[in-house]
């Protein structure tokens, strides 16, 4: 029970964070109204549930599948790179555990645009 | 999965096995629990039975406390009164099963009479039919009680899989239920090696992946999330679920096959059920 008020506390807090960004304004590629939209869909269980297999920062009870995922910009060149990546992430390496997102429809392509967007700033 | 079945095998050398070219389900159950040698080195063969919390400590703790009143107990009262109480043509189980009701240990086999592998829940059934009483269900209910008196009364059976030479159709079955197991399937796209092999020991957001060696010895199992018992085809049921795979039948074709190859691969293992799990 109390690990559900903490996660409507996070919500709100992440709520918070989004709006003051939007009155900033920041020298960043990203959107951030499509940074939160990514990262609730890549939260949550019905959808990317990415937590499953990495640890994120902000995400709780994440699984160690996975390589944690942070730094990105310092591994990938590009986010039509880090987007491969998630729509279908047995090109690379045809034996990951990571399901195809795009490939099995599990999001939608705009889905993972947001998602995109949100690991992009990790 | 031909690359993590590749993977076994290499490990199987390494581990200094004399691997046939013609891979044998000898062959491949000395790599599959190779393999696990290696990767949990200082777990004992023995505590495999035990499931997941034979390498999970925080979860064993937990289970042992279970363990003293073991919610499988009542299951077990009334499958001794199913084996006991006539059919209405007066007969019993006994007719069927001579040498019961500790006869865990012979199952799965194949029947080739009928050219398919014959699990315990499916020939008590068969014996049921011929005794004018109705099927039970195959996941849920009764079929737990009796299942649940046979495993008791079987604890410390060895888990003794045997592929008889004179059937071609014997290893064609086993070789059925090991592509299954190597399969991936559903929307998520995994196999059931992916989690029990690949990733045995990691944790799926808070669920610790069990090893698949021992996956059959303890069977039915009460699990907490169900509230109830369940067969081990209803809990494969779950885990094709889970990444949303359409499953199949319990007790028909593939899952019989499954639970050929399955079985086979903890030759030697203790018989332990029924279980208890979360
Ligand atoms: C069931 C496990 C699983 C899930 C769920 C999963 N991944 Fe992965 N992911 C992996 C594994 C394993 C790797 C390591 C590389 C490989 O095997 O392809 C990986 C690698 C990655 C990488 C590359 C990391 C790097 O350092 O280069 C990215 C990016 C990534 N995942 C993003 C995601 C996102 C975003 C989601 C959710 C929408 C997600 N993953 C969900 C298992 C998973
Ligand atoms: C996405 C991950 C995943 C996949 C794929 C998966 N399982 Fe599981 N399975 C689990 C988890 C988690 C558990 C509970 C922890 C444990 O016992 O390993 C479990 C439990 C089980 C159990 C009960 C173990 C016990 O000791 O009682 C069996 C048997 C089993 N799985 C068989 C299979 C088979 C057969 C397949 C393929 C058809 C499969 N699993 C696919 C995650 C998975």
């Amino acid at each position: 029970m109390t690990i559900s008020t903490k996660l409507l506390g996070m919500a709100s807090a992440g709520v918070l964070l989004a709006g003051q960004l939007a009155l900033v304004p920041v020298a960043s590629a990203s959107d951030p109204s499509m940074v939160e939209e990514g990262k609730a869909l890549a939260f949550t269980r019905k959808k990317g549930n990415c937590l499953a297999c990495h640890i994120m920062a902000g995400g709780k009870a994440a699984g160690n599948i996975a390589p944690p995922l942070g730094a990105m910009q310092s591994r990938y060149k590009s986010k039509a790179e880090l987007k491969a990546q998630i729509a279908d992430a047995t090109v690379k390496n045809p034996e990951t555990s990571m399901p195809p997102f795009g490939r099995h429809k599990i999001l939608s392509d705009a889905e993972i645009d947001k998602v995109v967007e949100f690991v992009w700033s990790l | 999965m031909k690359h993590l079945l590749k993977k076994i095998a290499m490990l199987a050398v390494a581990g200094g096995i004399a691997a046939s070219a013609q891979a044998s389900p000898e062959a491949d159950r000395e790599a599959f629990q190779n393999f696990y040698k290696n990767r949990f080195a200082s777990v004992p063969m023995e505590e495999y039975p035990n499931g997941v919390y034979s390498i999970d400590p925080v979860g064993r703790e937990n289970w042992e406390a279970i363990e003293e009143f073991p919610p499988y107990e009542t299951f077990i009262d009334d499958g001794q009164e199913m084996w006991e109480k006539p059919f209405a043509n007066g007969k019993t189980y006994k007719d069927c099963f001579a040498d019961g009701p500790a006869i865990a240990g012979i199952y799965p086999l194949w029947d080739k009479k009928n050219g398919m592998v014959m699990t315990l829940p499916l020939a008590l059934n068969k014996c049921r039919e011929a005794n004018g009483e109705k099927p039970l269900k195959y996941k849920k209910g009764a079929i737990n009680a009796i299942t649940s008196y046979i495993a008791f009364a079987s604890r410390g059976q060895k888990t003794n899989v045997i592929i008889p030479k004179d059937d071609p159709r014997a290893l064609e079955a086993y070789e059925k239920g090991k592509k299954f197991y190597y399969t991936r399937r559903g929307q998520l796209n995994f196999s059931c090696a992916n989690c029990h092999l690949q990733n045995a020991g990691m944790k799926i957001r808070s669920e610790v992946l069990g090893p698949a060696l021992g996956h059959t010895t303890h069977f039915p199992i009460y699990r907490s999330k169900w509230g109830g018992m369940g067969t081990l085809h209803r809990r494969v049921t779950g885990c094709n679920k889970q990444v949303r795979a359409k499953p199949f039948k319990a007790q028909g074709e593939q899952y019989r096959n499954l639970e050929y190859f399955l079985t086979y691969m903890s030759n030697g293992l203790e018989l332990n059920g029924p279980g208890a799990r979360k």
